[in-house]
């Protein structure tokens, strides 16, 4: 016998996307506690974005926390046309900027699109051989250190970029939505970033690189 | 069409992310062949981008979640229902 065939609407074929709305809908019709679960994967982007905006550990906790607060609150009004971890994000980023404004700090540079056309140095450091530094070096915590270094080292515009793209692995697509930018906008920062990162630390990570085994892989 | 070590360094970040269009990409593909330079500046740009996206590198601080789920629980109450 064949099986009818099953018609899946745009958001069943995303996987999670059914059991999230499923889960909204719960929540509002009163299983309240359900909102911890549904909120548990944005915390940790939800904090790394606001750390990279207050640069302030308290504080990035403190508004992460009234984040959540403000997304149960409003989950009435969350639409459902991107995914809650987007939403989410940027109720983070507006309530960051409300509490920079609060704070009285000047924001270190202008997330206008003009600075997308801000003219800098984005030639990479140039090599003429790579030795792969393994996720094992992590080991050592001058490396973590170095790389964090490094990241909080960029302009704000590239490290959320990064952040959310290379750190928290979200598509260019939910990037853009989160910060509030073109496509575009993503991929021309991502880029920038990724070059300014590989120039600041490709010189430094050759150290944490493995010793070189010996000709034709025989002993040292 | 022969493409130079500029026009590669353009297109890294969307090499990486296979955004490359497939013409392109056979061009980039071939420059790396033979240039020692794009292959070095591609190979640790990919290995910047992973180490960085380790989970060791950008950590919560500790209790993080537990005050956070804390906080909201109390605020949840308080919304009722
Ligand atoms: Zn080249």
């Amino acid at each position: 016998m064949e099986e009818p065939p099953v018609i899946l609407s745009e958001n069943a074929r995303k996987p999670g996307a059914e059991s999230e709305a499923e889960t909204i809908r719960r929540i509002l019709a009163g299983e309240r506690s359900l909102f911890h679960e549904l909120f548990r994967p944005c915390e940790r982007p939800v904090y790394l974005l606001l750390l990279t905006l207050l640069k302030n550990e308290a504080e990035a906790e403190d508004v992460a926390q009234e984040t959540a607060i403000k997304a149960y609150l409003n989950l009435r009004n969350f639409r459902g046309d991107s995914q809650f971890r987007t939403w989410v994000l940027s109720i983070a980023r507006n309530e960051g900027l409300g509490r920079l404004r609060k704070l009285g700090t000047r924001r270190e540079e202008s997330l206008d699109a003009g600075a997308d056309d801000a003219t800098g140095d984005f030639t990479p450091a140039i090599l003429t051989s790579w030795r792969e530094v393994p996720a094992e070096a992590l080991e050592r915590k001058e490396l973590g250190a170095m790389l964090r270094k490094a990241v909080n080292g960029l302009p704000e515009i590239y490290r959320n970029v990064v952040l959310l793209r290379d750190i928290e692995e979200m598509d260019i697509r939910e990037t853009a939505a989160a910060l509030e930018i073109t496509e575009g906008a993503v991929k021309v920062r991502l880029h920038r970033a990724r070059a300014l990162l590989q120039k600041a630390l490709a010189p430094q990570l050759g150290a944490f690189a493995p010793k070189r085994k010996g000709w034709f892989g025989g002993r040292a | 069409m022969r493409i130079d070590c500029q026009h590669v360094w353009e297109h890294i970040s969307a090499y990486i992310d296979g955004e490359v269009e497939a013409v392109l990409r056979a061009e980039i593909d071939r420059h790396l062949e033979t240039c020692e330079i794009c292959s070095a500046i591609l190979d640790s740009t990919r290995n910047v981008v992973v180490l960085v996206a380790d989970d060791r590198v950008f950590e919560l601080p500790a209790g993080f979640s537990r005050r956070l789920h804390d906080r909201l629980g109390r605020e949840m109450e308080l919304a009722g229902p």
